[in-house]
């Protein structure tokens, strides 16, 4: 990872590629490589579907090496969304081969002034874009069988479905698995859109001919991987719970705590949640000849994901993630996973982020337009976002545009994002990240659920304030850092409370690029990501006002524990004071 | 005292997902979890009536309790 692509697409003549060294963005990856950049190089004030904003695309700091679970993506821009900075990431094969490729990052710069719509080939000859109108308007499915026509199998497929070209703030960019399927997705924050304003549908990645990237010291590396192998493999929650269960087995654990916000965020617990529990979308996956466990890059030990058939054994989907479960599911009180997958395979065909999307329908039958619990309307719904109608335009535009359309008061979202699947008045501690993360409501930004509710990482009380700016502040630097390194974020689970595995983790970065690395420096880099974010958002007009969460937390407490938000303005605006 | 246990994930395994039991005053989270073989070194998310506890908390008549083991998602 020794050069930086920009990609000029607005360029006089066609899109001109200039291909450089690292500079000042030498030894960045992943999330710091894409905030570092945006912070840098965009107006804070430029229009994110417009010339000035830079999508850039980075490969974590380990990825493509033989080093467990480095196969995370990072995208960031100025989000069309939130107007805040954004880092969205996912999985899939697109890090580990665009890093086998040697570029930290590709940056796609300008914009195109005519109609053309163009994909981008990069390989080990070089990058080629190319003029290709054919894939107007495709979805993501076909879209990639189509490409695979093309270029095959052995590479890695990077798209936008039409959400994305139509510019819609929840459209994301899909990353294709292992066995190819557009499944793993950029999702929050709108960055598809911003793909699509740059006219890019497209890009293939190829790494034939190209090596594993190797550490400097490579004993050191290999036995570093070994001893954080183990440790990921010895915890229970990602050697057990995740690989059997996936992500959804919090649905049963949410709902029990009363912190499972339902029918749009008016109680906390779903009466269908068994329904639609992880342990019940495990055993009819397997029942139906899917699977509960899959990863969703090579080289991942964890293998949270699965694969979910039809009653007749056909591929539906991937296995639906908890946030997903929730937003199609109790969010909009419904408790069919066969409805929820269906959903779930629309979003990712359509190229939407399936939060934002289950959220604002959610939003959507608050405001009448369907009941809860209604499986057909959902569907009817996100088909109107499918076709591009009016209607679908504006629920493609997310949850805040279309409670203001349709005047609903009950509106969950900071920085105009959607809250995720956590009520913060029964979860204080995720409330304080989705106030004050530089994304907007996102609770992987600083995943207080651990302490929270799982009692992994230590034990804060959700219900009480004490502990939780702390707690949120801490994590938020500790996630800006981890998304650096390409390394998936469930590590936290293992490293939290296993410190011979975080040394593990040390030694891999350290043994990689010849250096001593501390937890010391792990904390260095998480406040250097998230000073540049913070100073990017104030230069965008953002203040501490924005940090805080919409004022229905505030005033209507929620069931069972009868609650509201309770953190103060004031301790809010401490999280970032370290 | 009747208490219902809500087991889950892997606990449920052989054992139940939920039943009303039939516990003696004074019985703590720790004595079910014995009671159902469940070794305490496994348990990771203990509630109950929807609130976190430790192990020697005591039990009342009509409580729920539900049991997991350690298990992370997001």
């Amino acid at each position: 990872m020794d050069k930086i692509a920009r990609i000029d697409m607005g360029a006089a003549g066609g899109p001109k590629v200039t291909v450089g060294g690292l500079g000042e963005y030498a030894g960045l990856g992943g999330r710091a490589m894409t905030s570092l950049v945006v912070a840098a190089e965009v107006h804070p004030l430029a229009h994110a579907l417009g010339a000035e904003n830079k999508l850039v695309i980075s490969p974590g700091m380990l990825s493509g090496t033989t080093g467990s679970m480095t196969g995370r993506l990072s995208v960031g821009c100025k989000s069309p969304l939130t107007g805040t900075i954004k880092e969205s990431n996912a999985g899939g094969q697109a890090a580990q081969v665009l890093a086998r490729l040697g570029y930290a990052a590709v940056i796609l710069e300008g914009k195109p002034s005519g109609d053309d719509l163009y994909k981008i080939v990069i390989n080990k000859d070089g990058i080629q874009v190319i003029v290709d109108n054919s894939l107007k308007l495709m979805d993501n499915y076909p879209l990639v069988a189509k490409l695979r026509q093309e270029y095959g199998d052995k590479v890695a497929y990077m798209t936008i479905g039409s959400a994305g070209e139509r510019k819609m703030l929840s459209a994301s960019i899909a990353c294709t698995d292992p066995e190819l399927r557009p499944t793993r997705h950029c999702g929050r924050g709108g960055v598809g859109a911003v793909m699509g304003a740059k006219m890019v549908k497209a890009i293939i990645l190829d790494d034939a001919g190209m090596k594993m990237r190797p550490a400097k010291d490579l004993e050191k590396f290999r036995d570093a991987n070994r001893k954080f192998v183990e440790g990921l493999r010895k915890h229970p929650v990602t050697g057990e719970g995740l690989p059997a269960f996936g992500t959804n087995v919090l649905t049963n654990v949410l709902n029990e705590a009363g912190g499972y916000p339902t029918n749009n965020f008016k109680t906390g617990q779903f009466e269908g949640g068994s329904k639609i529990s992880g342990e019940a979308q495990a055993e009819l996956e397997i029942k139906r000849g899917g699977s509960a466990t899959h990863g969703c890059h090579r080289g991942c030990v964890i293998q949270c994901s699965g694969i979910f058939n039809d009653k007749d054994g056909n591929y539906v989907t991937k296995q639906p993630e908890y946030e997903t479960v929730w937003s199609h599911g109790g969010h909009c009180g419904i408790s069919n996973l066969d409805t929820i997958a269906k959903l779930d395979y629309m979003d990712d065909n359509i190229g939407v982020d399936t939060i934002e999307m289950g959220v604002t329908i959610g939003i959507a039958m608050d405001a009448g337009l369907a009941e809860f619990g209604d499986d057909a309307a959902a569907i009817r719904l996100l088909e109107e976002v499918e076709k591009g109608t009016p209607l679908g335009r504006i629920l493609g535009s997310g949850a805040a545009i279309t409670g203001k359309v349709y005047g609903v008061e009950r509106v969950p979202v900071v920085k105009d994002q959607a809250l995720p699947a956590y009520d913060p008045r029964a979860v204080q501690g995720i409330g304080v990240t989705y106030a004050t993360t530089t994304q907007g409501a996102d609770h992987t930004a600083g995943y207080a659920i651990a302490t929270n509710i799982l009692k992994v990482g230590g034990d804060v009380d959700p219900l009480k304030t004490e502990g939780q700016i702390e707690l949120s502040r801490n994590l938020q630097i500790a996630t800006a850092a981890i998304d650096s390194t390409g390394m998936c974020l469930f590590i936290a689970f293992a490293i939290l409370d296993q410190p011979e595995t975080f040394q593990a983790l040390l030694d891999m970065l350290g043994s990689f690029y010849g250096i001593e690395m501390t937890g010391d420096d792990v904390v260095a880099l998480g406040k250097k990501v998230l000073s540049a974010e913070r100073d990017f958002n104030t230069r965008a007009g953002f203040t501490k006002h924005h940090d805080r969460l919409p004022r229905f937390f505030y005033n209507e407490p929620i069931a069972p524990h009868n609650q509201t938000f309770l953190m103060k303005d004031e301790e809010l605006d401490e999280v970032f004071n370290w | 005292m009747k208490i219902t246990v809500k087991l889950f994930a892997s606990f449920r395994a052989g054992r139940f997902d939920i039943e009303t039991r039939e516990y003696p005053l004074g019985t703590s989270v720790a004595d079910v979890a014995d009671s159902l073989h469940l070794p305490q070194s496994e348990l990771g998310i203990m509630m109950i009536n929807h609130r976190h506890v430790k192990l020697e908390r005591l039990l009342e008549e009509g409580d729920t309790l539900a049991l997991f083991p350690l298990l992370g998602g997001g």
